[in-house]
């Protein structure tokens, strides 16, 4: 018993240790973020690693997320004769809930997967402790241009796999279940809202991208400099990014569009 | 030979320091003097590399203190110790390459990070200290490309860039081939000569090492055990010197790892205990 509270009291010092260290990080990070002002090229060869080349997956995933939606969405709607509503249906799914959720999943097992790990390895290889004795911040230049690389990608991601939805339920719905074409595309543009869809959907995207990003590079940065710890760091990025962007996701639906 | 009234580069008082409850250092005392090569050699798990560390000031002590070229290394603010740091170079025993940049970028990553020098110097200074180590034509190679002892020549030319007065080399000759350990041993002392550069040497090897260095200083157990030149060290009559140097399997530092009695120890099994 008295161990298994002893244990108990380990498992609770550590995690608020960590949760310390992580806003100690954060803080390093944003107070990073001015100087990255003067080395755009930074930023954007981390908007290129995180973002360019998670495209495919985000593209693949958003045509098949729109095409099953416009399958799903058909079959209901059309029993209460509302096919013609299949259009905004799709889009206010996508903007609101699926693209900035479904891309912050992706996003994290694609880019904040890497992200851990590269920074890890640089750990593990003393490049980080290298850096230092070269009297350059790893903090500044390695983690705040991947920081905020990560934060510009996501929204642009989320938006990107909202579009190709559109489109995969529109291939599916306009052209294989015969769906007025006219009636799809402008009932989502009288339905669907700028402020109240579009911009709530950017805004998650944005926090989800904070976290997530937020999250991959403390796991690199705090893994213990083996392969086996980058490896459980690793692992960890996915989990507790996966996690936080559902709790968060619901939080943020709550506040957005709960009950007023 | 005539005493040099100089005050040393880096001096270490009363140092402790602890890993968790393990002590590390428990009162380390030690000098190094300007233009000199001092080599500091202990058994493996004896700390020298956490010794680098604390004299860059990556690690604090839990007493003592590092004072280089006159300032307090743990008293420093971040600014301070930055600006103290462009002028220490460290080499790690990995090399501790940028493995996403090549050679040419390695060398100038410094230079840039630290200067507003328009490109064609850059080019002129890499190529320079690039020449220094013998691997001007590596310039285009990527990090992974290199074998262990051209990454620490790289690292190396990467750590004179920004012209330092003090180089710390750790295990700088480990897992090294004869050609390649002979290299580096000319290239720390010629260097070292050349660039009126300090240099610390942290190695178990010992001829290699003593071969370059004007002072050694032998740690065991978080305490300086032994130091003077390679000759006296060579002379003492301490146990602890003579094992270390000539690479006796007994003595001072036991063969065995701290055990029960063996005769105890084997009749247990007897008993059906393990």
């Amino acid at each position: 018993m008295l161990d298994w509270l002893r244990q108990l009291g380990r498992h609770g010092l550590n995690f608020f240790e960590r949760l310390g260290r992580g806003h100690l990080l954060l803080l390093a990070l944003l107070r990073g973020q001015p100087g990255l002002l003067l080395r755009p090229r930074l930023v954007m060869q981390q908007v290129f690693a995180i973002g360019v080349l998670s495209l495919l997956i985000i593209v693949v995933s958003g045509t098949f997320v729109g095409m099953v939606l416009g399958l799903q969405l058909y079959n209901t709607l059309v029993d209460f004769g509302a096919e013609a509503s299949l259009g905004p249906v799709i889009a206010l799914t996508l903007v609101r809930e699926l693209g900035p959720v479904v891309t912050a999943l992706l996003f994290a097992g694609r880019a904040g997967s890497a992200l851990t790990a590269e920074i890890g390895l640089m750990k593990a290889t003393e490049q980080l402790s290298g850096m230092e004795m070269m009297a350059v911040d790893p903090v500044k230049r390695v983690l705040a241009p991947r920081f905020l690389g990560g934060i510009i990608a996501m929204p642009l991601l989320a938006a990107i796999f909202s579009l190709v939805g559109v489109y995969g339920g529109y291939f599916v719905g306009v052209g294989l279940l015969g769906v007025d074409e006219g009636s799809y595309w402008s009932q989502m543009q009288s339905l669907v809202d700028f402020d109240d869809d579009l911009m709530n959907g950017v805004i998650k995207s944005l926090v989800f991208g904070v976290v997530a990003t937020w999250i991959a590079v403390f796991e690199g940065y705090d893994a213990v400099p083996t392969s086996e710890g980058v490896s459980r760091a690793t692992t960890r990025t996915v989990v507790h990014s996966s996690l936080a962007v559902l709790g968060l996701d619901f939080v943020l639906t709550a506040l957005m569009f709960g009950v007023d | 030979m005539a005493e040099d009234t100089t005050p040393p580069l880096v001096q270490v008082r009363g140092l402790r320091f602890a890993r968790g409850s393990r002590p590390i250092f428990d009162g380390v005392d030690l000098d190094i003097r300007r233009g000199k090569i001092t080599a500091i050699m202990g058994p493996s798990g004896t700390g020298k590399t956490t010794l680098l560390k604390l004299i860059g000031g990556q690690l604090r002590p839990s007493a003592g203190s590092v004072t280089v070229d006159g300032l307090n290394v743990h008293k420093l603010g971040h600014g301070a110790l930055y600006d103290l740091r462009k002028r220490m170079g460290m080499l790690f025993q990995s090399g501790a390459l940028l493995t996403d940049l090549d050679v040419y970028e390695n060398v100038a990553f410094p230079l840039r990070e630290h200067t507003d020098l328009p490109e064609s110097m850059i080019r002129d200074l890499v190529l320079m200290k690039l020449e220094a180590v013998g691997l001007r034509g590596a310039r285009g190679l990527m990090a992974n490309e290199l074998s262990g002892g051209m990454a620490r020549r790289v690292a190396l030319a990467r750590a004179i860039a920004l012209d330092p007065m003090m180089i710390m080399y750790d295990e700088p000759f480990t897992g090294q081939d004869p050609i390649s350990m002979g290299v580096l041993v000319k290239l720390i002392r010629s260097l070292n000569d050349a660039l009126g550069l300090t240099s610390v040497i942290v190695s178990h090897d010992v001829h290699e090492t003593a071969a370059i260095s004007d002072y050694i200083y032998l740690l065991s157990d978080g305490r300086v055990v032994a130091h003077g030149t390679p000759e006296e060290l060579d002379r003492s009559s301490s146990d602890w010197a003579q094992q270390f140097m000539q690479g006796l399997p007994d003595g001072p530092v036991p063969f065995h790892y701290r055990a029960a009695p063996y005769a105890d120890d084997l009749l247990a099994g007897r008993e059906g205990r393990v």
